[in-house]
């Protein structure tokens, strides 16, 4: 069974197109990279995926789950991190966790909360409140939030977005001992595309709603006869074909 | 429904109020003032006209403390919601296996322990400096209590959907509605004292039936038990509207992309 599955999926609203009739697949264990432009539909597709959104025509499955219809129990085996969504300031960051795995159902979840503290490097942060951290440190949280309830499917929107570059390759390797230990499956929304090159199996090229390139990124390099996936990009992004 | 995922969100609000004392303080600020204000107008009524002014007086703290209630639970529920907002919490809460109707449940939990709270002060100020015993008509006031609240929480879900519906920019409605519908309540007066074209208006507000239960109370009238029970038809039926109205717009949100950009 896939992680995702999306058939045909479209999201109209009413003066704009905003994803055009795209179909792909994550197979378990795999990291599929999203990525585009501004613009491109990468917000609209992960928002879809998350069941933020109702679709206007097509399907989602998300681990064997129609999203469109009984999306609770995919909900609660996956999680999404995004540097743009906060979490309450007001709260440590030991109450977060706390409530997250609440709402996630966590068992143990002072070991839990533990485990992700050291994961993670926030065992000195636990008692201070979100508001009053880094960004950086902010994006850990979120990170360590998304990991709460060990996820089978992780949707991460820039999940290095705003950390140094120690800390953003800290992180991708905490990504690829999650996914070797665990086997679970990811789409990472990055713009990064050093980032993309070393965690993802595949990409998903967007454009303008629509799905303008797809391969392993090595493919896709040895495809445009480009140097990597920097390239690849700014090819894709700026031709007139779709 | 899970107690769980519920007590997940209370615990939430719960760990906010112990870290901000000036929202713990207007919890009950208001209550308070409005209270004071309204009891030393009633004192002033009594001493005034003697006799009929204590009953006058006692109807006028009573629907101060009463009508606080309707407030206070909107509030709560609003507030709450809002916080979500302005916290830009929501985008996690609505991709967690939050349902819908424990955000609900979540929301109604803590406006009640706000609006307990709130009025506690208010109750124990009016008994110290007025000797108004709020609890002195007896159990009746424990049915006025609920169906206030629950008047409060139907409130709320109406302005939570239009936060829906208008994003942030209609959240001066949260403070404002309930408001705005004090005068056909009948808080302070009798249904009678309306204009007769006012007068349908109040008769659809379950409050307009409780406060004329409270001032029969405070006169020594037994309960029209007939026009109580109107009130909780009426607040039943209303909560079922609301309900309806709130999984109507949450379903329009979702269709339109409003739960991503709610706060903007």
């Amino acid at each position: 069974m896939d992680a995702i599955r999306v058939e045909n999926l479209t999201k109209r609203y009413t003066h704009t197109l905003a994803v055009d009739d795209i179909s792909f697949t994550l197979a378990p264990g795999q990291t599929l990279g999203l990525l585009g432009g501004n613009g491109a539909g990468k917000t609209t597709t992960i928002s879809l995926l998350l069941g933020l959104l109702t679709p206007t025509a097509g399907r989602i499955q998300v681990l064997g789950h129609d999203m469109a219809r009984d999306r609770f129990p995919a909900l609660q085996r996956m999680n999404f991190s995004s540097p743009y969504i906060a979490l309450p300031a007001r709260l440590t960051v030991r109450e977060n966790l706390q409530v997250y795995g609440h709402l996630y159902s966590v068992p143990r979840l002072k070991a839990r909360i533990g485990e992700l503290a050291e994961r993670f490097n926030l065992t000195a942060l636990l008692n201070r409140p979100a508001g009053a951290l880094s960004a950086g440190q902010k994006t850990r949280v979120a990170l360590a939030k998304s990991f709460i309830n060990q996820p089978e499917l992780l949707l991460l929107d820039e999940p290095t977005a705003s950390l140094d570059p120690d800390t953003g390759d800290y992180v991708r390797t905490v990504l690829e001992a999650y996914k070797r230990e665990t086997g679970a499956s990811i789409l990472l929304a990055s713009h990064n595309m050093a980032e993309v090159e070393r965690l993802c199996d595949e990409v998903l090229m967007m454009k303008t709603g629509r799905i303008a390139g797809r391969g392993a990124p090595e493919a896709l390099i040895a495809r445009y006869g480009r140097e990597d996936m920097e390239q690849v990009f700014l090819h894709i992004a700026r031709s007139e074909e779709l | 429904m899970s107690a769980r995922r519920i007590w997940g969100l209370i615990y939430r609000h719960l760990c906010m109020y112990r870290r901000s004392w000036p929202r713990l303080v207007e919890i009950a600020y208001w209550p308070t003032l409005e209270l004071l204000i309204w009891g030393f107008t009633s004192v002033y009524i009594t001493r005034a006209h003697a006799a009929p002014g204590l009953v006058a007086a006692g109807a006028l703290i009573g629907g101060v403390l009463l009508w606080e209630i309707v407030l206070r639970a909107q509030m709560g529920v609003t507030t709450g919601f809002l916080e979500e907002i302005w916290s830009r919490n929501l985008g996690h809460l609505f991709v967690s296996p939050l349902r819908p109707a424990e955000l609900i449940g979540a929301l109604l939990a803590v406006s009640a322990i706000r609006t307990f709270l709130g009025l506690l002060p208010a109750t124990i100020i009016a008994y110290l400096l007025y000797y108004y015993d709020v609890f002195a008509p007896g159990p009746i006031m424990l049915f006025f209590f609920a169906n206030l609240l629950i008047m409060g929480w139907w409130l709320a879900l109406g302005i939570v959907s239009l936060l829906f519906r208008y994003g942030a920019g209609a959240e001066a409605l949260a403070w404002t509605l309930a408001f705005g519908i004090t005068p056909l309540a009948c808080v302070y007066y009798p249904m009678a004292a309306l204009p007769v074209w006012l007068r349908p208006f109040a008769h659809i507000l379950p409050a307009s039936y409780i406060f004329e239960g409270l001032r029969a109370a405070l006169s020594g009238q037994a309960p029209h038990w007939g026009q109580l029970g109107l009130a909780c038809l009426l607040n039943a039926g209303w909560m079922l509207a609301a309900i309806a109205i709130f999984a109507g717009e949450f379903r329009r949100a979702r269709r339109q992309g409003v739960l991503i950009s709610i706060g903007e």
